[in-house]
């Protein structure tokens, strides 16, 4: 049974989500702040390149949202279509690989 | 004195089973009626082929719940009053529950989820045993305190959204009364019973719509319980037992 597994992905998404709200909210701000004197794009990118922080920062976003997504969407797709079972699970780990190469690769275009 | 007309409600009553339609009765309206006085007048003076269900009338049996103008209640103790639409009213049977004929709903499945759930309590004492206690200022027994008033009488299975998405969850009232249980500190299966309630089709699958809470007519909030098993199993996983 997927008893122990649905409990450690509910905890998992528990966990993300609740860093995803902080990451969100500094996202947002980061954006409102930095269009108010209209920074352009090679600004930005020159404060974000070699910038560890941001780094960092756009690193555990990533790797939040590749943990929370494939399990909300493992509900959504289960509900809506009735797709449950071994195929879902898996599909839903290449979503989660996915995301995380996708996201690292957006990443590493700004730090780079 | 010229006779004033007698106010009459318009009652469209679902008929027949799943694939049935409503039928409109014209019932006398009266000071404090209930719908469930409605549904018994229609049968008795109108249409004795009328199927419904009901026994104590005074809320505590749980068998007379049915659709009323769209929303589960129950109906024995809603007046007409608080429910009616101009002077018409909807009376349909349980949402989520296969209907087997009028206004009278298929519980089996229901009930059934109650066991699945392990909504019963097995202790280790036999006859030959003095009474174990539970102290009523105790945190669990404290925490039990609302889950145990439940009726059973379905409203909240009929409200949730979650059951129509994934027929196997077993539903707001058995994990509830799982909750209950899992408070009880005589009785010796919570380990089968947590993992009973864990997974896709227990507790996890829980939405915290909050239908379930909203309509309850006892007030109950099974969303609660809800959420305290989803604690209790989080916890179970953290500490390798479940």
């Amino acid at each position: 049974m997927n008893i122990g597994l649905v409990t450690r992905l509910w905890i998992w998404q528990r966990i993300s989500g609740a860093f995803l709200g902080l990451f969100v909210l500094v996202h947002l701000m980061t954006i409102i702040h930095a269009i108010q004197g209209g920074l352009s794009a090679s600004e930005i990118l020159g404060r974000t390149q070699g910038n560890v922080a941001w780094l960092m920062f756009y690193g555990s976003f990533v790797l939040a949202s590749a943990v929370h997504a494939p399990i909300g969407m493992r509900n959504v797709l289960g509900e809506m279509l009735g797709w449950r079972g071994r195929s879902l699970d898996w599909a839903m780990a290449a979503f989660a690989v996915a995301l995380i190469v996708l996201g690292a690769r957006a990443t590493w275009g700004v730090y780079a | 004195m010229s006779q004033a007309e007698e106010p009459s409600l318009s009652v469209a009553v679902w008929r027949g089973d799943e694939t049935g339609g409503f039928e409109t009765f014209e019932v006398p309206r009266q000071a404090n009626q209930t719908v469930l006085d409605v549904v018994t007048l229609i049968q008795r003076s109108l249409d004795p082929t009328l199927s419904y269900r009901y026994a104590c009338r005074v809320g505590m049996c749980g068998s007379c719940a049915m659709t009323v103008n769209g929303k589960a209640r129950w109906t024995c103790r809603t007046h007409v009053d608080k429910v009616i639409k101009g002077n018409r009213l909807e009376i349909a049977p349980l949402e989520n529950l296969p209907i087997i004929k009028d206004l009278t709903c298929d519980m089996t499945v229901f009930f059934e989820k109650m066991v699945k759930a392990k909504g019963y309590f097995r202790g280790e004492r036999t006859r030959e045993d003095d009474f174990e206690t539970v102290k009523p200022n105790s945190a669990p027994r404290i925490s039990a305190d609302e889950a145990i008033e439940c009726i059973g009488c379905g409203v909240c299975y009929a409200s949730c959204d979650v059951i129509n998405w994934n027929p196997d969850y077993l539903g707001p009232a058995a994990l509830n009364r799982a909750w209950s249980l899992a408070q009880d500190e005589r009785d010796n299966i919570q380990g089968e019973r947590l993992a009973a309630v864990a997974g896709d089709a227990g507790c996890h699958a829980c939405h915290t719509h909050m239908s379930c809470t909203e309509r309850c007519p006892k007030q109950l909030s099974p969303t609660r319980s809800i959420a305290g098993l989803k604690r209790l199993t989080a916890a179970a996983v953290v500490k390798g037992a479940l």
